[in-house]
């Protein structure tokens, strides 16, 4: 089934849904990268996301460029997490979850049966969002990908290089033995970020990494992300609008959709387009209701 | 009670309620309730204090009849039914310390290893893990006469067939203490928060790395305490060693395989416990300090290992 | 770019070693039941099923020797009873008490101090149960003929039970006043709010609000008190005696077993055999409080997670 055909299927089977639900036309989004000519990272083409049978996010159809600052934004439960843990296979940890449809990682298809989900996430690392040191010391913290990597040569190098890429060598390099509990908020998380850099991935993902922060220290980590996509990609989930349209060049606006009883709910990509004209601009009036912060 | 109208009886009985608790405020409380009140209190701090008494009295009366036999002999001489002026506990205290070390080398690797495999790997919907959580606390609460029983039937004769040597007794109150450590294991993998396995995985580390590398250590003190006093337990058990032939007389130092028997310390305690002559109640209750004394202090050591190591979250 | 799965086969050794440790329990229990099924099997194609069950002379020495289990059985439940007797007032005042009045410093300390009672080993319990509790307090304290009298026997149930019931406080103690600490306060403050005094409070609201957890300690504290083997060995006898009279000297289930198997029996020997008929009981027994218990403890953990 070629492109063209499946989309003119999923049409007419759209057409009958939409007298009975709200619509929604993902069709017009899909592969939308006009304007960019960056490489593709991810591309999602009808990805739905199951729980247990029940779905939480339906039909998203994306690409994610290289080197962008990509948000997710969108009211509580349209199920930005959901998404962005698909990307480094860590719904694969949930036993009743379910990826269907097509998620590619540089053209390869990253649910593939082949495909070392350790291996992903060695490329793909994560940053949460109440920061989750290791209860060992500040280096032990950050050397701890690249030993079980095996890249133990030169681990003093690696953890300097990667605590500096943090912004966070200058306040702890005189005391990398102490343990990483004794940390700020705003540092644990910088910490965090490090040891994720430590593994040398190429994409970033973070989920609300400031939400558990105070203004100062997500302020701090805020100007880290434009300097960190200089090297990585970064796909980020914020429930902070101001900080999606400060620090990222593309944003995705999901929201949720109920079907005809109202007992089931699920997210749905609504708009996906260059920051400014998201927040500026928006073609879709939910997407304008919620940046101008009339719902949500 | 749910809907509009339940409120109005809720509401008169929480202003009468609020009149009562004013009005005993203000005024004085009933002669009689304070009476009650009073008894009631007093019953109960009569209970805690008639159970601390009988520990006071065991360990004062432990003392006071055993003292007269302390000596640097009671842990270098051999057991003595002619002399007990010069008997000692000497093999009891040396088989003790062999049995504990074979209960430790048996229960610490087999013991995590069922509670890493209970808390991380196994599926908990599927039957069969129902089944092992279910066999675990029950064995926790066989009596420990009936693990001597399985002893006897499988260890020292049976299958297994060692003979009435220490390592059978060893092996046998390794079985009767592993459910302890089983559980207490278990407790102190699952009190390691979720967020450091995720952000272990997240960097690209096996399960098996994280659970080395992060759960693990993180658990150990915990685990350590579980394992001490699984220790002390199996210290102090009897009734099993008397079934897989921890012998009363032994004179010389058992060893874990020797073939001339073996005993330990409340083995030998309760062999001069059944003698009616006084000196040997003496020898039994001065083994009774000596116990209590190891004991005390391993369960000090547990206590003090948990608060000065556990890990805060 | 994603390298293809490597089968990985060292972590699915190590899951099977764990996984082996987990099932080694089963096998414990499979074990236990198998050495006692053969030989209570062998026992009772000798001895008749409804006289073992259901007879009252216990004398295996005599000729033709006589299997009534009841009699055992009968110590064993002798000693429990007063055990019970004892303990259950001392360990739930002791419960609510913590629980209730206590104030946290008060808790902090006796808490651990009860728990010491559990640890103190049996065999010196049972020393303690026969050369102080049984001469110095039942041997004095006991009215005269009364029952029988006390005086001048070695060896007394009540003094078993006593011991027994020392060792089961804290059991009883300790569950009970986890039950009752898991009582949410708000239905304290509620009762207290309508004016109850502490006492109302502690037996109306939260005695019955816990009372799955404090039945639970009970029924296991059964379970230890009919398990239990040092204790009755040195201080309530070797006598088997079908009575529950506290003033006699009886033979326990677990106290037969470890007469018997330390004495000069050969393998094979109806002696031999009544060891695990009798452990079948017992186990039997146990295991049946245990599920119990083990099921309660779960609903009041249930109720209030």
């Amino acid at each position: 089934m070629t492109q063209d055909e499946s989309r003119t299927g999923r049409e007419t089977r759209e057409a009958a849904a939409e007298r009975a639900a709200i619509a929604v036309r993902p069709d017009e989004f899909q592969h939308r990268s006009a304007g960019s000519s960056k490489e593709k990272v991810f591309e999602l083409k009808g990805v739905d996301v199951l729980y247990g049978g029940v779905a939480a996010v339906k039909g998203i159809s994306m690409d994610i460029h290289r080197k962008d600052v990509t948000a997710l934004i969108g009211p509580s439960g349209c199920g930005k997490s959901t998404l962005l843990r698909c990307l480094n296979r860590m719904n694969d940890l949930i036993p009743s979850a379910e990826v269907q449809g097509e998620l590619l990682y540089h053209g390869e298809d990253l649910y593939g049966p082949q495909v070392d989900p350790v291996q992903v996430r060695k490329l793909i690392g994560m940053v949460f969002q109440k920061p989750n040191p290791f209860p060992k010391s500040i280096y032990d913290n950050v050397a701890f990908g690249p030993r079980i990597l095996g890249r133990k040569d030169n681990l003093d190098a690696t953890v300097e290089n990667a605590l500096r890429g943090a912004a966070l060598w200058d306040e702890v390099k005189d005391r990398l033995d102490d343990n990483a509990f004794g940390l700020s908020g705003g540092q644990q998380q910088r910490l965090c970020i490090a040891r994720c850099i430590a593994v040398e991935p190429d994409t970033i993902l973070m989920d609300e990494p400031c939400s558990a922060l105070d203004p100062i220290s997500t302020g701090k980590i805020e100007d880290l992300m434009i300097e960190l996509k200089e090297e990585f990609s970064i796909v980020i989930v914020t429930h902070n609008m101001q900080q999606a349209a400060r620090v990222s060049d593309r944003t995705a606006f999901l929201m949720v959709e109920l079907d005809a009883d109202e007992d089931n709910r699920w997210g749905r990509l609504v708009e996906y387009d260059e920051t400014e004209k998201v927040f500026t601009n928006p073609s879709d009036p939910r997407t304008e209701d919620y940046v101008s912060g009339k719902v949500g | 009670m749910t809907g509009p109208g339940a409120t109005a009886p809720r509401n008169r009985l929480a202003v009468a309620g609020a009149r009562a608790t004013t009005v005993a405020m203000l005024r004085n409380q009933p002669r009689r309730d304070v009476i009650l009140n009073t008894l009631f209190a007093g019953m109960l701090l009569l209970a805690i204090l008639i159970a601390l008494a009988g520990l006071v009295a065991l360990l004062v009366q432990a003392f006071v009849k055993g003292a007269p036999a302390l000596s640097t002999d009671l842990f270098t001489n051999p057991p003595s039914t002619a002399f007990p002026e010069k008997a000692g506990f000497r093999p009891a205290i040396i088989g003790s310390l062999e049995l504990i070390a074979g209960v430790i080398l048996f229960v610490v690797p087999v013991g995590i290893g069922a509670a890493i495999y209970l808390e991380e790997y196994a599926d908990k919907s599927k039957w069969w893990n129902r089944v092992i959580e279910v066999n675990i606390q029950n064995l926790a609460a066989v009596p420990s006469i009936i693990y001597g029983i399985l002893g006897l039937a499988f260890i020292v004769r049976g299958p297994l067939d060692l003979g009435f040597i220490l390592a059978a007794g060893s092996l046998t109150l390794a079985l009767l203490v592993l459910p302890m450590v089983i559980i207490a294991a278990r407790e102190a993998i699952r009190a390691v928060p979720d967020s450091i396995r995720q952000g272990s995985l997240a960097l690209g580390a096996t399960k098996w790395q994280t659970i080395r590398s992060q759960v693990l250590p993180a658990s150990i003190p915990g685990i350590a305490t579980g394992v001490i006093l699984a220790v002390s337990r199996a210290l102090g058990e009897t009734a099993p060693l008397l079934l897989v032939g921890a012998t009363v007389f032994v004179t010389f130092d058992p060893t874990p395989f020797g073939s001339d028997g073996y005993s330990a310390m409340p083995v030998q305690i309760f062999n001069y416990a059944v003698r009616p002559q006084e000196e040997f109640q003496t020898l039994a209750a001065a083994g009774i300090i000596v116990m209590l004394v190891v004991l005390l202090a391993m369960n000090s050591f547990a206590i003090w290992l948990r608060n000065r190591y556990e890990q805060r979250w | 770019m994603l390298q293809s799965q490597k089968p990985r086969y060292g972590e699915k050794v190590i899951q099977g070693l764990l996984a082996a440790c987990g099932i080694l329990s089963v096998l414990t229990t499979t074990a236990i039941v198998i050495s006692l099924i053969g030989p209570t099997i062998g026992f009772f194609e000798i001895v008749p099923v409804d006289e073992f069950l259901f007879g009252t002379d216990w004398t295996p020495q005599f000729e033709p020797p006589s299997f009534g289990v009841l009699a055992i059985v009968a110590g064993t439940l002798n000693v429990a009873l007063w055990a019970m007797l004892f303990a259950i007032p001392m360990g739930l005042g002791a419960a609510v008490y913590l629980s209730e009045y206590a104030s946290p410093r008060v808790r902090k300390t006796v808490k651990p101090v009860l728990e010491i009672l559990a640890g103190i080993p049996t065999v010196a319990i049972g020393f303690f149960a026969a050369s102080f509790i049984l001469p110095e307090i039942i041997q004095p304290l006991w009215p005269g003929e009364f029952l029988g009298g006390a005086v001048g026997k070695p060896f007394l149930a009540l003094a078993g039970g006593l011991g027994v019931g020392l060792m089961i406080v804290p059991i009883i103690a300790s569950i009970s006043e986890d039950a009752m600490s898991a009582v949410p306060n708000g239905l304290r403050e509620g009762a207290y709010a309508m004016g109850a005094t502490k006492m109302k409070v502690a037996t109306r609201v939260v005695f019955p609000a816990a009372l799955s957890g404090i039945v639970a300690s009970i029924v296991l504290a059964i379970s230890r008190a009919v398990g239990e083997t040092m204790i009755v060995l040195l201080a309530a006898g070797s006598t088997p005696n079908f009575t529950l009279n506290p003033v006699e000297p009886i033979q326990a289930m677990t106290a037969y077993i470890g007469v018997t198997a330390t004495g000069d029996i050969s393998t094979g020997s109806l002696d031999y055999k009544s060891v695990f008929s009798v452990g079948t009981v017992l186990f039997v027994m146990t295991l049946a409080m245990n599920m119990v218990s083990i099921r309660l403890v779960r609903k009041y953990r249930e109720v209030y997670e």
